[in-house]
């Protein structure tokens, strides 16, 4: 790709105290991309961005947003990103249309605060407190926010966290109306369906580094295939060479008491673990074919599971 | 005024504005508070003294000439009872019958100096003391230069510093605690109208703090204002200025509402006592009257009493006028360098 990148990072690493919450991470956020920052709570995601959206100064490493560093002229870069940031807090006693509102006047130029609230789908709280506000409510109403100022580029630290599915999805489709008009954006989740379907690039995160990087797509495929056959035997067990000696096997691992063996075809690699399963004298007690999913590139990477922590 | 600053400010009000008990402990209680005081203080006669004649022989005799003074209230009482009354403060003075008749006063209580001499007075002219020089006595009572006429100002300064340092900083380490900021931060918002928006809504309020008291003044006390409206208005809303900067300097570290909350005391005890607001600045020694003056408390009741009391002109109260700008707008300055954003 030749197109020009927003949002660079370079050997970025915060510490707090002794705490090293981002220990050396790298990474480049293309013109007009969904770039998402995966990984568990604690990984270091919110940190990063607070970096990247120039609330904490790094402990060391280079941060370029849209080709600026912070400390340049910010107020000219932030009248150029919005970002909606985890759980934010309102003031209690204002309504959504007054605290939209407010944040576009900080804005030099913008949209109409009631556009932005109907788009987010607030217009029926639009003279609710934000004090009565859910907090997939509040969520949209921090969307809206980041949005009133028409950025180029648009920051979420956990947008969906804690929404319910029908707000899930309304999240995405604002934020696919969004990049429609070309612009660029950086979200973090730790819901790996999220990132799949919402993000053209994706860096898995883990102890504050990148350790993955890549569509998901191409994530998926580094498993070796994109399927993953999932069993359990209610007797019997197999050993790890013996299921990588299965035709069409690339890949094994276990989960409890379960077999996760990654496949590129089903046709070829079903019925041949089936009679391999049979040779042992082992009995299966159950058996899936899915596709393979980011969660499984994360497991496969760290061999912990997303939401264990 | 930018629309940022607008919107910052009208956000403020529209805030206060939704908080009924704010507006009550903001606005209403000084108010209150100061007519409580104001009539606590008013210029009355003073409370007649209070003496007790201890249970003794002749005890009926100093009772009865006593009795006849309506400035002192006499009691008796048994010498154990009467002592500590005396310690309690609940007595001026304690009399002991005999020759001669014993006073028990301490004479560091003004009001038992003032009934020791009008027991004596009392005492001396009934066993046949006869006056050697004949006086006239002249009592004052004229509007300007009562007590109250003095107090009003003295309360109305004191209103106005208690609201710039808690309505400015109390509200900036809430907002601070509760991490309302942030997100306001990522735009942008120029620090300096988010700062400034808040000095705004202290002038916006001004006249809810500064009429009801002056009319409250007036139609309770007769406390008129001697000088133009005009001047006070404006002597008001430099004092409040320069308030509202002192404020947002001390809130600009403070992480707790105890911290504040020790600050604002810090700031606001030392004028309370030292700037004037029940009695004059002259009672203090000489060599720290330039650091009284240099307070901002006592510029700013200096420029009310004398446009209150003696009709000043704004001019005439120029040097407090700039010493409460010099206040507000240096610590503002101090105030927007120093403060902790996150």
């Amino acid at each position: 790709m030749t197109s020009s990148v927003s949002v660079s990072v370079q050997g970025l690493i915060m510490r707090y105290g002794k705490l090293t919450a981002v220990d050396g991470l790298d990474l480049d956020v293309r013109e007009g991309e969904c770039f998402g920052l995966l990984g568990p709570n604690g990984a270091g995601k919110t940190t990063t961005i607070e970096v990247i959206v120039g609330l904490l100064p790094p402990s060391s490493g280079e941060v370029r947003v849209l080709g600026r560093r912070w400390g340049e002229s910010d107020e000219a870069l932030r009248s150029r990103i919005g970002v909606a940031l985890q759980e934010t807090r309102f003031a209690d006693r204002l309504t959504v249309r007054e605290v939209v509102a407010l944040f576009r006047s900080f804005y030099p130029k913008g949209r109409d605060p009631m556009d932005v609230v109907r788009e987010v789908g607030l217009e029926e709280k639009c003279a609710a407190w934000t004090v009565k506000l859910s907090g997939g409510q509040r969520q949209r109403l921090a969307l809206a926010c980041a949005l009133v100022g028409d950025p180029e580029l648009l920051v979420l630290d956990e947008p969906t966290t804690g929404l319910d599915p029908q707000a899930r999805l309304r999240m995405g489709e604002t934020i696919r109306s969004y990049r429609g008009r070309g612009r660029t954006v950086l979200l973090t989740t730790h819901y790996m369906e999220e990132a799949q379907r919402q993000c053209d690039r994706v860096a898995v995160i883990d102890h504050g580094k990148v350790i993955a990087l890549g569509s998901p797509a191409e994530l998926v495929r580094s498993l070796g295939g994109d399927l993953v056959v999932e069993f359990a035997l209610s007797e019997g067990d197999l050993s790890d060479p013996e299921l990588l000696g299965v035709a069409g096997v690339r890949g094994v691992r276990r989960s409890n008491g379960a077999y996760l063996v990654t496949a590129a075809e089903s046709n070829v690699t079903v019925p041949a673990l089936l009679d391999r399963i049979r040779e042992r004298g082992a009995v299966p007690s159950q058996m899936t074919i899915r596709h393979a999913t980011l969660e499984d590139v994360y497991v496969s990477l760290t061999g912990r599971h997303l939401r264990d922590e | 005024m930018s629309n940022a600053l607008v919107q910052l400010t009208v956000t403020r009000i529209r805030e206060i504005f939704r908080q009924p008990e704010a507006i009550f402990w903001t606005f209403l209680f000084p108010v209150l508070m100061s007519v409580v005081l104001g009539v606590a203080f008013r210029s009355e006669r003073p409370d007649p003294s209070a003496a007790v004649v201890v249970e003794a022989p002749g005890a009926d005799r100093l009772e009865t000439v006593l009795r006849g003074d309506p400035a002192v209230r006499v009691e008796r009482m048994s010498p154990e009872a009467a002592g500590a009354r005396l310690r309690a403060g609940r007595a001026a003075i304690v009399l002991v019958p005999g020759d001669p008749v014993t006073f028990r006063f301490d004479p560091t209580r003004p009001e038992s100096e003032l009934a020791r001499t009008r027991v004596n007075a009392a005492l001396q002219r009934a066993a046949g003391r006869i006056d050697a020089l004949a006086v006239r006595e002249e009592q004052v009572d004229e509007r300007g230069s009562r007590y109250i006429d003095f107090l009003v100002p003295g309360l109305l300064g004191m209103n106005l510093m208690g609201g710039g340092l808690w309505g400015i900083g109390w509200t900036i380490v809430e907002m601070r605690i509760r991490k309302l900021l942030k997100l306001q931060l990522t735009t942008p918002m120029r620090r300096r109208d988010f700062l400034l928006s808040h000095v705004l809504v202290r002038l916006v309020f001004l006249p809810l703090e500064v009429v009801p008291l002056l009319l409250l003044s007036y139609l309770l006390f007769d406390v008129r204002v001697a000088g133009s409206l005009g001047a006070v208005a404006l002597v008001s809303c430099l004092g409040a200025v320069s308030f509202a900067g002192i404020g947002t300097l001390i809130a600009s570290r403070a992480k707790t509402t105890g911290t504040i909350s020790g600050l604002i005391n810090l700031c606001s005890l030392p004028m309370f006592v030292l700037s004037g607001v029940f009695f004059s600045t002259g009672r203090f020694p000489e060599a720290l009257q330039p650091a009284i003056r240099a307070l901002p408390l006592t510029a700013l009741i200096d420029a009310l009493r004398s446009v209150m009391g003696e009709g000043a002109t704004i001019a005439a109260t120029g040097p407090q006028l700039i010493l409460l700008v010099l206040w507000g707008v240096g610590s503002f300055a101090v105030a927007l360098r120093v403060f902790r954003w996150s």
